[in-house]
């Protein structure tokens, strides 16, 4: 695909920060990440230990893999001394505009060292990591495309947390009522598009500050879906039993080694948020509509004075971001573990947004980064098993504490739609 | 606005804080129309919500269903009639009250003299009453009743629960007896402890928001303050009370600062959005004190993941006698936020705060330093968050437990907003959150609803302060109606 089309219509030089201070700050943090890898996890790596990582996932695959052996110790040295040779290129030289895909491949590095490390005289199953990461990916990359569809508009919607929770619980409520896995999905979708709607008032109608209206949206759904938990689930278990949607294995593919059970033999929801990743980026860049929504997002006047309508193409992108936190809600649930519980989506809503930020408000981009927290988030279950000498609430931390950094590394290098959270006024 | 502020600041008028706009009405008022105009909107802003709440505790209240189809069973095909045409009208009433304009769809003569006030009102009542009237006479009365009866008795257990009963304590101020007052101002002083923590993260809320900042992070900078105190209240042994409670109260704070330091610090160097990194925060502030209870500060003899209890000397001191818990912290906080007032509306940097919440442009255009500005505000806010966590442990709980904060940072966020993010106004709106949390818990117990309505009520509420042209345009209100509340547009911008 054409990398210019990609690019806001119109390229702003709103640099937050000088790009010599980005540049240092970016080194140091690769740099420190890399002497982090060196001393510390060198330490109590022998010689002539291995690192066993299982490639192949519960024998459904058809063709065995061996399993991947590594030696621990040379592998840590070598893929460090890589990191800190990135730390010191970007320190001294700085790698431009290619800053963001360095600090992603420093991060996946570090996390490489670090699961070598954790593995040394253990195996782990890799594919089974990888599987988990991608589920674990699966709710961020909905929760960034939907922020992508909003704020190309122009409007700023951190109420995706709230959305998704809303969805929870509906679409487990209907499904376990009607017995219909597919009524409850399109139940969860009308709820939170619903809900979606009501933001769009507040910021479109009633010019609201977007970040208000934003955690209004919140606090409601955590109200809401409280009160009914406690008055309805707690009493009555059988409403909170829903069904799950099956894994589907894709003929053929599923049969293959380690790409098999982590792309083949997913379920549906898996197989749908990799076709609105490519049909949201097609009509983002490539139709009519989305170039009206992104020139409302950047240049409302400008669009207006060409006739196309600002509050509508408004309303559309915020309902259609609302149908897409619907689905990543109803995937929590009907996807993984058929139940409500509460505060189930644990800000998986502003990781989403953050994956949205650092992927420049680009469908693709936003995939890349809710990869690297999918990653980070399935470390916790996956490492508990090996017995890492780190508490698990660190590992708990760690989706978190990358999100902050993430986000602290693109500020000055991603540039927000121009009107992003700005109401409109005619006047 | 704020340039006219700016004006004042070169005229040596630093103390006015509204400005003054040729055009405005309001100064020719006096100053009990001038309040009344300040505080018409949170007043009816919350009202309106607690309506809305009575309404989502009828429809969820099983047993009216039960009543309803009891009353279904013996009824004729009128009664049927008359029920849905009682609902028509209702409806039609409401339609009519809130949206007049919707009348001149059917081209009514003298559809203008409709739209008057008291015309509406009066259409109101009567929709309401023909309402009950129908019901009553097809033979709902049951169903009314019980509807009555569910939102009543949720909010009536909860006004008992978080006041008590006044004839029980006139008794027992009479008796005299220590013992009998502190049972019968028990409810009453439990709403004041649940209050306390309010009106410090409140204030916490408030500061940030004044300085144009977004503060999610209350919650978590609670749970450091918290932790910090409990360390310091156990750590250090032998100290009078006189120098322990204060150095508590401190590390508190220093806790909820240091925690708040960090988004401030990314987002006066790095530019990084505050709302998402104290949101993150958080989280973060959970597992460490998750870690730190289960680990190092955990108590050897608890299996649950307890702290030990602080010591003795590091206790506020309490009015009344046990089980009463009304402590000297409801006093600090009161102190702390009339000091507050005082910084915000009476010295300079409070006034730089000011302006750079309502105009970071013309701040900077005015000289003033809007990175410092914004780690005040922030490290302030902190650091009462933290006072708010310190308190709970030196005044209410003794010992730090993963429930230390039931969710104080996310409620004080409205009640900031409620209380025009105004030192003064946080202190009412405080109160008033505490007793709807004291006597939720009462209500939950009671009337089976379950306490999260108070979080649906503040939700709402938040929604008609921000957006008062909602409000405005449900009740006709004229006049200016406060200031429009704006964060933030856009992200690290």
């Amino acid at each position: 695909m054409n990398t210019s089309l990609k690019k806001p219509l119109i390229t702003k030089k709103l640099l937050a920060m000088s790009s010599r201070q980005r540049k240092i700050t970016m080194g140091i943090i690769i740099t420190l990440l890399a002497l982090t890898g060196l001393i510390l996890f060198t330490r109590g790596t022998n010689l002539d230990t291995v690192s066993t990582f299982g490639l192949n996932s519960g024998g459904a695959a058809a063709v065995q893999v061996p399993d991947l052996v590594i030696p621990s110790f040379w592998t840590i040295i070598v893929l460090s001394c890589l990191l800190l040779l990135l730390g010191l290129t970007q320190l001294i030289k700085g790698f431009g505009s290619h800053t963001n895909k360095i600090l992603g491949l420093g991060i996946f590095i570090f996390v490489v060292v670090f699961l070598v490390w954790a593995t040394r005289e253990k195996s782990l199953n890799l594919t089974g990591l990888l599987r988990l990461s991608a589920v674990q990916a699966l709710p961020l990359v909905l929760g960034a495309l939907s922020g992508i569809l909003s704020e190309r508009a122009g409007v700023v919607n951190i109420a995706i947390e709230g959305l998704m929770l809303i969805a929870c619980l509906v679409s487990v409520m209907v499904s376990s009522l009607t017995g219909s896995i597919w009524i409850g999905l399109l139940a969860a979708l009308i709820a939170s598009g619903l809900l979606a709607m009501v933001h769009a008032v507040l910021c479109i109608k009633y010019k609201m500050d977007q970040i208000i209206s934003g955690m209004v949206i919140n606090i409601f759904s955590t109200g809401i879906t409280g009160f009914v938990s406690i008055k309805f689930l707690v009493n009555f278990p059988d409403l909170n039993q829903a069904p799950l949607f099956p894994n589907m294995a894709i003929p053929g593919l599923a049969n293959l080694p380690i790409l098999g059970p982590i792309f083949f033999n997913q379920n549906i929801f898996f197989y749908l948020t990799a076709i609105l990743l490519v049909v949201i980026n097609f009509a983002l860049y490539k139709t009519r509509w989305g170039l009206r929504t992104r020139m409302v997002g950047e240049q409302p006047r400008a669009a207006d004075t060409l006739g196309i309508k600002v509050e509508r193409t408004r309303y559309i992108a915020v309902l259609l971001s609302g149908l897409i936190a619907g689905l990543a809600g109803a995937y929590l649930t009907l996807g993984a573990v058929g139940r409500f519980n509460r505060l189930m989506t644990a800000g998986r809503g502003f990781i989403g947004l953050a994956a949205m930020i650092f992927g420049n408000w680009n469908p693709f981009g936003a995939l890349g980064a809710s990869l690297i927290f999918g990653f980070t988030s399935s470390l916790e279950s996956k490492l508990t098993i090996l017995k890492v000498p780190i508490p698990s609430q660190f590992l708990l931390m760690a989706p978190y504490i990358a999100t902050m950094i993430i986000l602290v590394g693109v500020v000055g290098s991603v540039t927000a739609p121009e009107a992003d959270g700005q109401p409109y006024d005619k006047e | 606005m704020s340039e006219s502020t700016l004006l004042m600041k070169a005229d040596g008028q630093t103390r006015k804080n509204k400005t003054i706009d040729p055009n405005n009405t309001e100064r020719k008022q006096g100053l009990a129309a001038r309040i009344w105009m300040t505080i018409r909107m949170p007043i009816l802003a919350f009202l309106f919500s607690i309506l809305a709440g009575a309404f989502l505790i009828i429809i969820t209240d099983l047993n009216l269903y039960k009543v309803i189809d009891k009353a279904a069973e013996s009824m004729t095909v009128l009664g049927k009639v008359a029920i849905i045409l009682a609902f028509v009208i209702l409806i039609a009433s409401l339609v009519f009250y809130f949206y007049p304009k919707s009348l001149t769809l059917f081209k009514l003569r003298g559809s203008k003299i409709l739209t008057d006030t008291i015309v509406r009102v009066i259409g109101l009542v009567l929709g309401i009453l023909i309402f009950i009237v129908l019901l009553i006479l097809s033979g709902w009365k049951d169903v009314l009743m019980t509807a009555l009866n569910s939102a009543t008795l949720a909010y009536g257990s909860m006004l008992s629960g978080s006041i008590g009963s006044f004839p029980q304590m006139v008794s027992a101020i009479k008796s005299g007896d220590m013992q009998l007052i502190s049972d019968a101002f028990y409810s009453l002083s439990e709403s004041l402890v649940a209050a306390t923590p309010y009106i410090l993260s409140g204030l916490a809320v408030a500061i940030a928001f004044r300085c144009g900042i977004f503060n999610i992070g209350t919650e978590g900078q609670i749970i450091l303050g918290a932790l910090f105190a409990t360390v310091a209240g156990y750590g250090i042994k032998g100290l009078p009370a006189i120098i322990h409670i204060p150095l508590v109260m401190l590390a508190g704070a220093l806790g909820g600062a240091l925690w708040a330091f960090i988004p401030a610090i990314l987002k006066t160097k790095f530019k990084a959005n505050e709302v998402i990194n104290t949101i993150m925060l958080n989280y973060v502030a959970f597992r460490l004190s998750e870690f730190l209870l289960n680990g190092p500060i955990r108590r050897p003899d608890q299996t649950e993941p307890f702290s030990p209890y602080i010591e003795l000397s590091a206790r506020l001191p309490r009015f009344f006698l046990y089980p009463n818990r009304l402590h000297l912290g409801i006093i600090i906080a009161i102190v702390i936020a009339v000091f507050l007032w005082w910084f915000l509306f009476k010295t300079t940097v409070g006034l730089e705060i000011r302006l750079v919440g309502q105009n970071k442009n013309s701040a900077k255009y005015a000289g003033i330093n809007i990175n410092k500005n914004y780690l005040i505000a922030f490290c302030l806010s902190g650091a009462l968050a933290g006072l708010a966590g310190a308190n709970e442990i030196a005044g209410v709980n003794y010992y730090l437990s993963g429930t230390i904060s039931p969710g104080y940072g996310f409620d004080a966020i409205s009640l900031s907003i409620l209380g025009n993010n105004h030192p003064l106004g946080v202190i009412l709106t405080a109160l008033l959150f505490g007793t709807l949390r004291n006597g939720g818990t009462r209500m939950q117990n009671l009337a089976q609803v379950p306490v999260e309505i108070i979080t649906v009520v503040q939700s709402l509420v938040i929604a008609f302060i921000a957006a008062p042209v909602i409000i405005k345009t449900l009740f006709r209100l004229k006049g200016n109606t406060g200031e429009k509340l704006v964060v933030t547009k856009g992200w690290g911008k």
